[in-house]
């Protein structure tokens, strides 16, 4: 009665023995996993807004708010210029890729952490954690781009304006700035969440990182304002990158910045990388530390 | 039948320690603390580099080489901190030996975390599904046993609510069942994590029977020696993390009940069994002493006799309770008694001050027959938290002389031996 489990058992053999040296990134963990990762995806979604008044409509008041507040400060009380679009829509092009960053690297960053139950219980790829944590980050993006489209729409009708949305082909550019925002959120994610296992001063970091973040990425203004000295050290934030493409393409406003571009890739694909091989690395003592 | 399931060469796993009871602190406590930790973190950052990395560190198991048969059901039995927890995590992959190797044939399921991953917000049926996956479920697989889940954790009603609405036996039920869903090759059940009711364990062990009927492998860990008897064919001994023993399973039991008892009426607990989850309780001794106050192994049934543990507060406990379990060495339960049994005493003492204590109980006359008994130790707040468990404190023998119906030279069956009032009516 028992032959056909007994059967199957025979193809997956497991050896357990201590990893010495650098572990291999082991990529194909995280595809066999891959429903893991839908789960807990759809987990930190669901469980976001759960009793709450307002539900998913959060996610369409918090970035409007952040709009209108920018508005005032940086345009209204600062006087920062926003190179001709209307500033409301030239913030918000920032605040979506920048809103997808911060938030994915708060939530993920303490994401092991917080899920500290599961790890030392349970063996599974520990990957799967904070790759859901960003991925539901996307969620709130994609309402955050919604809102988006009615603000141009709005912008492009309303007759008091004198911005209209022009169709260009660099529109279809914006997958690969998604995915370099993914990759930049990613490759930091993990770095602070193993980091967070063992010094849980991470904890306390993130939120005044978050907010100096917030200010050398040029979501408030033109990284144009950055002299020209200046500018490849600038680039080394990867969200200067992320930004200034998502200008590029939703408002086509300058030509694209191809060397600020490049360094920008660059060093979040360092990141990325180097996440995964310290992630993968200090995964083996999760369980104990944690 | 003679297919491995799990093969077990020199494994080894060593622990730093020192960093661990820095957790699970009062948040006065954090702050104080917070104070002072960047400058002893500074100081025991360097300290760990590299000099005194072995100071540091224990072995929480060493040298384990075992293997065990496909359809096998194997119990492993040992002292708290023996390293029978560890053997089992790292054979169900949640940590990594630090020597050695283990190779597993086949999925390896358990039924110590049940409830892992439970989101409280979500509900009954959301969670069965989240569960299923991190167990190691596909969708599918779920989506085909969901009913039957559902109906073995008999939530049905309140399958769409939030599981924080669920009753604790409730929610209990349907982590169960997830888990006990999973149909894994390799079964591990530890007993002594196990959380819940009487019913509920018992319900774990009615599934591993089953599992282990079915031809499947069991890894069986528990302190409960006629479970173990009842169960298993053949059993691993381990101590000080180390595998001291390997036999069927009658023998290694009566090797275990016998094993690393001084035979001295006392028992000092050394700094290095003491769990640091067991803090602020420090326990020191337990003492047997006879009518006389002498410290003894052996006592009389006839004679009254006490036994006294000794410990340390470190801080104020509320709720707390300290008792003994006293059990025969088949492990069978003979009593269980605590110092606050009393209910009024209860509510005067219902905190208790940072101090040393000794409480100490009578066990009457004429109460036990002869024969070896075990006493196991118990400091906990009900519902709380149980700071302190040694299953395996004390060892003690009975000696029956002079006892009722001692005229007779016959074995008295059952482990009392009350002298009761017969009285004899001629109608």
């Amino acid at each position: 009665m028992a032959t056909s489990q007994l059967s199957k058992s025979h193809s997956d053999v497991i050896l357990l023995r201590p990893t010495h040296g650098l572990a291999a990134l082991n990529l194909g963990d995280l595809w066999v996993y891959r429903e893991l990762v839908l789960f807990l995806t759809w987990r930190d979604i669901l469980v976001r807004y759960k009793q709450t008044v307002l539900g998913a409509a959060w996610a369409v008041i918090q970035p409007i708010i952040q709009m209108v507040v920018f508005t005032l400060i940086f345009s209204n009380a600062a006087g920062l210029t926003s190179e001709g679009a209307p500033y409301p829509v030239f913030i918000f092009t920032a605040l979506l890729p920048w809103g997808l960053f911060s938030k994915a690297m708060n939530d993920a960053g303490r994401s092991l952490v917080s899920n500290r139950n599961m790890i030392t219980k349970i063996y599974f790829p520990r990957l799967t954690i904070p790759v859901a944590s960003v991925l539901a980050g996307l969620v709130d993006f994609a309402i955050g781009f919604a809102v988006y489209i009615f603000i141009i729409l709005y912008y492009t009708i309303s007759p008091t304006s004198a911005y209209s949305f022009k169709f260009s082909t660099s529109l279809f550019a914006l997958p690969a700035f998604i995915l370099l925002a993914l990759v930049a959120t990613l490759g930091v994610s993990l770095w602070f969440s193993a980091m967070n296992v063992i010094y849980r001063d991470v904890g306390h970091i993130l939120p005044f990182l978050t907010q100096i973040w917030f200010f050398v990425t040029p979501i408030g203004y033109s990284s144009s304002v950055v002299s020209q000295k200046w500018q490849i050290f600038y680039a080394l934030n990867p969200l200067t990158g992320v930004v200034e493409g998502f200008r590029w393409c939703l408002l086509g406003l300058h030509s694209l910045p191809w060397q600020l571009l490049a360094v920008s890739a660059g060093v979040a694909i360092i990141l990325l990388v180097s996440g995964l091989v310290y992630f993968r690395n200090m995964e083996r003592t999760f369980a104990d530390e944690i | 039948m003679t297919e491995l399931a799990i093969r077990v060469e020199n494994l080894g796993k060593r622990f730093r320690i020192g960093s661990a009871p820095e957790r699970y602190k009062t948040l006065r406590d954090t702050i104080v603390a917070g104070v002072n930790a960047p400058i002893q973190r500074l100081r025991r950052g360097s300290s760990l580099t590299s000099t005194s990395k072995e100071a540091s560190t224990i072995w929480a198991l060493r040298n384990i080489s075992f293997d065990v048969r496909q359809g096998q059901v194997l119990g492993i039995v040992g002292r708290n901190g023996a390293g029978k927890s560890t053997l089992l995590k790292i054979l169900s992959r949640v940590t990594e030996p630090t020597e050695g190797s283990a190779e597993i044939h086949g999925r390896v399921g358990s039924l110590l975390e049940v409830g892992t991953g439970f989101h409280p917000e979500l509900t009954g049926r959301e969670n069965i599904y989240l569960n299923g996956a991190i167990l190691g479920m596909k969708r599918t697989e779920i989506d085909r046993k969901f009913d039957e889940i559902v109906s073995f954790s008999e939530v049905e009603q309140f399958i769409d609510t939030p599981v924080k609405r669920y009753s604790s036996g409730m929610y209990l039920r349907l982590a169960f069942a997830v888990a006990a869903h999973l149909e894994p090759e390799i079964l591990v059940v530890d007993e002594v994590l196990a959380v819940g009711d009487a019913e509920f364990q018992r319900k774990c062990i009615g599934k591993m029977s089953d599992v282990a009927q079915a031809g499947r492998t069991v890894l069986f860990v528990s302190h409960n020696m006629s479970a173990v008897l009842r169960l298993t064919e053949e059993t691993l001994v381990l101590d000080n993390g180390q595998l001291v023993y390997r036999a069927p399973t009658p023998q290694a039991v009566d090797y275990y009940m016998a094993a690393g008892f001084t035979g001295s009426g006392e028992r000092l607990w050394r700094p290095e069994e003491v769990p640091t989850e067991a803090a602020p309780f420090t326990p020191v001794a337990i003492r047997l002493k006879d009518k006389n106050g002498k410290v003894a192994d052996t006592m009389r049934s006839t004679e009254q006799f006490s036994v006294e543990i000794e410990y340390r507060l470190d801080q104020s406990i509320t709720g707390l309770r300290v008792g003994i379990y006293l059990l025969t060495m088949r492990g069978e339960y003979v009593f269980t008694s605590f110092d606050l049994d009393d209910a009024q005493k209860f509510e005067q003492l219902g905190l208790r001050q940072a101090g040393r204590y000794i409480s100490r109980c009578t066990i009457p006359a004429n109460t036990l027959n002869e024969g070896r008994y075990v006493i196991s130790v118990n400091a906990s707040s009900f519902r709380i938290k149980r700071y302190f468990w040694d299953d395996h404190a004390l060892a003690f023998s009975v000696d029956a002389t002079g006892a009722p119906g001692k005229h007779w030279p016959e074995p008295r069956m059952g482990p009392l031996r009350p002298a009761l009032n017969w009285v004899i009516e001629r109608l």
